[in-house]
């Protein structure tokens, strides 16, 4: 398994009309290990995205280097899938194609194609829909889509950009549920966005506070329900024990400091 | 986006899609719109008959609809001007139907240059914005003096007046795909051809296919302008002919078969459209 790893990283775009440089992320250091759930959780405008563009190798550092296995990443590669934020399905393909769209682009068979991406349908409980059309499905099938999709190309590590962000309250826990079960099942590392503190602390086995403009990493937790909650243990359970509500008070605060601190800059 | 849909009226909930391919499904049923749009054309024909019936103008200018029927027949057995009905016919769309496609051909690729490379970008535009606003008969003199007035010249001037809408309908497809589009597709491990291939052009088709929809009703009103520039056969020359001889039925024939073949092809671009591109205003 591999390490994926962002050192000492800046990111500076010009601003435009005068505005001069914006630091999109200042000096930013984490590893992804392998297997680990990775959270970074902070809001928006925080350069969570920027740093998932990153390592997905759609943008490149102004300073600082983003490596895996060892090697500086220069580009998109399978074996970094992503699923973003709004899908960003292809309607002109159904559900399987879509789901199938890596095995495509390295000329695998249709047949043994199509069987893998109902293989990995099957991962995300999404069965019997492989003939309909994206705008058919729900929001929350579609980001099921979009993980399969990712997981058909068989990636080392998985990078969400807010995949849950658009879901209603209800779809969302269980689409938390689902992912967590994804990943204890395929035992792929995860890199997840996202800016609800409850859904970071449930899923997270590190968790990255970061604050906004200029971006910067300003907490780091080790956390263990979403291990919990994929040994075994119900969501319900794991998240009315006193420790989660500790932990979610905690991160909370970790969050309003840093925005005083913030304000207290400006 | 539905052709028949109206902003500020409440209508009725479209039907879901049908998940075969009917005729039903293609075409769309017969509407409240439908009904409306066939009143008004049966309503107009009734007009013309009693203006007709009536002589308000004389017949020499204005023939009754029986009138042209019967020229109709008469036309498509025995010909005009040494050419029957149906070969003017295939004559004209042969010619629009070779200007479509060459104009699909190169306006998709130059549309794709334009939003891959900034030179093409910078060198086509000119060009293009330079010509574009020229009505087709303002060069065609200058067609014929370089080209002559063979077949050549003729599809060119057609081609010319199909060929801004593609290549701007294309640019405009494309520059509305989303950065994640195409980074899903690279994060898969796509190469640039496949990213052209699989990604940008089924995403631009519906745009294209708009594009080549308002593209050949350009070519359609240049056709006739390119006919009248000694052909022995088409519509336009079949019109221009019988005008020459104030053959005024003949006239009004030539000008409703050009409005039907337009709106066949039309219809089947449509259809095109909708099995090429189903996905369109799901987005």
């Amino acid at each position: 398994m591999k390490t994926l790893e962002v050192r000492d990283v800046v990111v500076r775009y010009d601003g435009g009309s005068g505005l001069g440089d914006v630091v999109a992320l200042d000096h930013v250091s984490l590893t992804i290990e392998p297997g680990s759930f990775v959270v970074a959780l902070g809001a928006s405008g925080g350069g969570k995205t920027t740093l998932l563009n990153l390592m997905a190798g759609f943008l490149k550092p102004t300073s600082g280097s983003v490596s895996f296995d060892g090697r500086i990443v220069k580009g998109p590669s399978s074996e970094r899938g992503v699923v973003f934020q709004h899908g960003a399905l292809m309607p002109w393909l159904n559900v399987v194609d879509n789901v199938a769209f890596g095995l495509r682009l390295r000329g695998v068979s249709q047949k043994e194609r199509h069987d893998r991406a109902r293989e990995m349908l099957r991962l995300v409980h999404l069965e019997g829909v492989e003939d309909r059309r994206i705008w058919e499905l729900s929001g929350g099938m579609r980001q099921r889509v979009g993980v399969a999709r990712a997981l058909t190309a068989d990636p080392d590590v998985l990078l969400m950009d807010e995949p849950l962000g658009a879901l209603d309250a209800l779809t969302r826990e269980q689409m938390q549920e689902l992912i967590l079960d994804v990943w204890a099942r395929t035992g792929k590392s995860i890199f997840f966005i996202t800016h609800g503190i409850d859904e970071a602390v449930f899923l997270a086995s590190k968790l990255f506070v970061m604050s906004p403009r200029p971006g910067r990493v300003v907490a780091s937790l080790e956390l263990g329900f979403g291990r919990q909650f994929a040994a075994g243990a119900k969501s319900g359970d794991v998240r009315s024990q006193p420790e989660f509500v500790a932990t979610r008070e905690r991160v909370k605060a970790l969050i309003f400091a840093s925005r005083e601190l913030v304000e207290a800059t400006l | 986006m539905s052709s028949s849909s109206s902003l500020f009226e409440s209508r009725r909930p479209r039907a879901p899609a049908l998940p075969v391919l009917s005729i039903r499904h293609l075409f769309g049923r017969v509407g409240y719109v439908g009904r409306v749009s066939i009143a008004t054309s049966l309503g107009l024909l009734l007009l013309w008959q009693i203006a007709a019936s009536l002589e308000v103008v004389p017949a020499m200018f204005l023939p009754s609809p029986l009138a042209v029927a019967t020229k109709f027949v008469a036309v498509s057995r025995d010909g005009f001007q040494d050419a029957t009905l149906l070969e003017h016919l295939l004559a004209s769309v042969g010619r629009v139907t070779a200007a479509l496609i060459a104009a699909i051909l190169l306006g998709v690729t130059l549309g794709f240059a334009m939003n891959l490379s900034q030179t093409a970008q910078g060198a086509i535009t000119p060009i293009l914005e330079l010509y574009r606003p020229i009505p087709p008969l303002a060069y065609l003199p200058l067609v014929i003096i370089w080209f002559g007035i063979g077949e050549f010249a003729k599809v060119l001037v057609i081609f010319l007046g199909i060929l801004p809408s593609i290549i701007i309908a294309t640019n405009e497809g494309l520059r509305s795909v989303s950065p994640d589009r195409v980074n899903a597709a690279r994060s898969l491990g796509a190469t640039r051809a496949q990213v052209i291939f699989l990604v940008l052009l089924p995403h631009a088709m519906p745009s294209i296919l708009t594009g080549t929809r308002i593209g050949l009703g350009a070519g359609w009103a240049t056709l006739v302008a390119a006919e009248l520039v000694a052909a022995t056969k088409g519509l336009g020359f079949m019109i221009k002919g019988a005008a020459d001889f104030l053959v005024t039925d003949v006239v009004i024939l030539g000008i409703l078969v050009i409005a039907a073949a337009a709106i066949v092809m039309e219809i089947g671009l449509r259809v095109v459209q909708r099995i090429v591109a189903p996905w369109q205003g799901h987005e």
